[in-house]
């Protein structure tokens, strides 16, 4: 169960040219939205043509611009779970699980198939139903079933948790793990929310802009992510230009200051980046490593936490760089202000040094 | 009262109905898929009935299926029969003329048709044949009737091009709309107006069927998601 694509496609001024592999896991494409994660999708279930490369799935060619290779939908026999489900609204949960059934297995068992499926994915009971009548989950659930009646060689989510309720999406997102997790092929994960994709997924590849990046492991893309594209995607909120001084040195541009890294930097670093939550405050006279005094410019409070934005003593604080923000768990005393000064510390492990683009 | 006209109208725009609707659907499906420059220019050329004087697709009619036109003159050549002024002349007229509002109104709701749902069933592996007429059609359905039933009206109430066609002869291609104009030039006031008694009930029940679709339609069939529902 693999997949290797590579494929290209120009709409106007946007180019889609995404490249990465997979096999038996659960692969995210990672990316804001517009950055052309569901054209990909479309590419590999056949409902867009891709205008070069190839699609191999399960080594079967699935197309080709060189061999002149374009599979239809039909026999690709690729799962896509759409963003709305795409339930046939005029077919019941059991009409719409039954014409996918018999179109893969014949007449044998038809109903027995059918029972097992209902019961795997927690339809029993719900066979008589309309998808107009169903909550957004068991639509989901559905879409799911049906996707598996047809025996495909993967299977490939697009935004599967954004049509629902936040509150309902917790639910939701624990079934579908566990669906996943007992489906043992590859899946494709298309999504834009990186909390979501930490959870559900292993391997990421970030979609920046219709270009694809490397594929990554999960803990490596959130502890190094190797460009300043994956880093925003990741959610590092904190970011410098910098000018490498040594290997392990380097002085930070927006931020006016030289900062030590545990991490070796590569030559092609344009920038580094620093979690929210990595930064600690410190008390003025304290002796450490990228000690940093800075002005408070907003406090924010979170339900939890409390967010502070600071811009460092020498730096620009219009430069949208320049500001750090940092997260703490709220503090009881002495509520910090707005133009307070304030020690910050940076750990130099915490340091993420940032290409600009994937080589 | 000689009943005929009625029974006449009824069978020509049933029949026109018949053709209009299967034409309308197949045109507005294909056409659809068609590039935008070649669909504006079909597009125009089959909205034309719509929009010109019945008199103008009358003269056209006649110029190609009278017994000197090209069409005509073949037939009654090869297989002995006339194309005009008989009963089913009228036909040729009323589905030219009814063409469009077919055709407008089923792709109007061919085009508000979720294309992921054409798109996850043939992902799913099942046929463009069997996507058409058991997943398509069914959720076009409230659209593709309230056209048939525009069409059947205006097939009903078509007078310039039928009267050109199939002229008026009673009792074999007297329809009610050339009917009344006949006896009002008779001057038979009293059965005129039985006609268009007759005329007005039939649009008013036509009129009643549009709606009822038109208002069905508006309700997208099973398209609301229920959020708030329980989970189970």
């Amino acid at each position: 169960m693999s997949v290797y694509v590579k494929i290209k496609k120009s709409f106007g001024n946007f180019v889609l040219d995404t490249e990465f592999e997979a096999e038996n896991v659960i692969l995210a494409l990672l990316g804001a939205s517009g950055s052309g994660k569901s054209m990909t999708l479309k590419c590999i279930a056949g409902i867009v043509r891709p205008d070069k490369g190839r699609i191999v799935v399960d080594g079967v060619t699935l197309f080709d611009s060189e061999k002149k290779i374009n599979l239809s939908p039909q026999e690709r026999h690729v799962g896509l779970l759409f963003q709305n489900y795409a339930l046939f609204p005029n077919m019941t949960v059991e009409q719409n699980l039954y014409t996918v059934l018999k179109k893969r297995s014949g007449a044998k068992n038809l109903q027995d198939q059918l029972n097992l499926l209902l019961e795997s994915f927690y339809l029993t009971g719900l066979e008589k139903h309309y998808p107009g009548q169903l909550s957004g989950g068991q639509q989901q659930r559905v879409a799911l079933a049906r996707i598996m009646a047809s025996d495909p060689r993967i299977i490939m989510l697009d935004e599967p948790l954004s049509a629902l309720d936040s509150y309902l999406r917790w639910q939701v997102e624990k079934e579908l793990t566990d669906i996943l997790g007992k489906y043992k092929g590859t899946t494709l994960y298309v999504s834009h929310n990186r909390d979501e994709v930490y959870r559900i997924c292993q391997k990421v590849c970030v979609i920046n802009d219709g270009r694809s990046e490397k594929v990554s492991s999960i803990v490596e893309f959130f502890n190094a992510p190797p460009t300043l594209a994956s880093a925003l995607l990741s959610g590092c909120k904190n970011y410098s230009k910098i000018e490498k001084l040594s290997n392990d040195r380097v002085y930070a541009v927006d931020w006016k200051t030289d900062l030590k890294c545990s991490a070796h930097i590569p030559d092609d670093a344009g920038y580094i980046g620093v979690r929210a939550h990595r930064i600690l405050p410190i008390g003025s006279k304290d002796e450490c490593l990228n000690k940093i005094s800075c002005r408070v410019l907003e406090v924010r409070h979170d339900l939890f936490s409390v967010i502070v934005t600071v811009v460092p003593a020498d730096a620009d604080p219009r430069k949208e760089f320049s500001q750090i923000r940092m997260e703490m768990p709220s503090l009881e005393d002495d509520p910090l202000r707005p133009g307070d000064s304030m020690t910050i510390n940076i750990p130099p492990e915490m340091i993420m040094p940032l290409r600009k683009r994937m080589s | 009262m000689d009943w005929f006209p009625l029974y006449n109208s009824l069978r020509v725009a049933s029949i026109s109905t018949f053709f209009t609707f299967f034409l309308g659907i197949f045109a507005a499906h294909y056409i659809a898929k068609t590039p935008r420059i070649i669909k504006g220019v079909l597009d125009g050329i089959l909205t034309l009935p719509l929009v010109l004087p019945p008199t103008v697709i009358g003269f056209f009619l006649l110029k190609t299926i009278g017994p000197l036109g090209p069409v005509g003159s073949g037939v009654l050549e090869v297989f002995g029969f006339k194309l005009t002024m008989t009963w089913y002349s009228a036909i040729f007229a009323t589905t030219i003329i009814s063409f469009p509002l077919m055709y407008r109104t089923a792709r109007g709701a061919f085009e508000s048709f979720d294309s992921t749902l054409l798109y996850s069933g043939q992902t799913l592996g099942l046929s463009n044949t069997f996507l058409f007429w058991r997943v398509i059609m069914p959720n076009c359905k409230q659209g593709i009737l309230a056209g048939a039933v525009l069409s059947f009206a205006r097939a009903l109430g078509e007078f310039g091009a039928t009267t050109m066609v199939a002229g008026y002869i009673p009792g074999r291609t007297a329809i009610i709309s050339t009917t009344v104009y006949q006896l009002w030039r008779e001057g038979n006031d009293a059965l005129a107006y039985k006609w268009v008694f007759v005329n007005l009930v039939i649009s008013f029940i036509v009129l009643a069927a549009v709606n009822m679709f038109e208002n069905r339609y508006k309700q997208p069939v099973g398209a609301a998601k229920n959020h708030f529902d329980h989970e189970d």
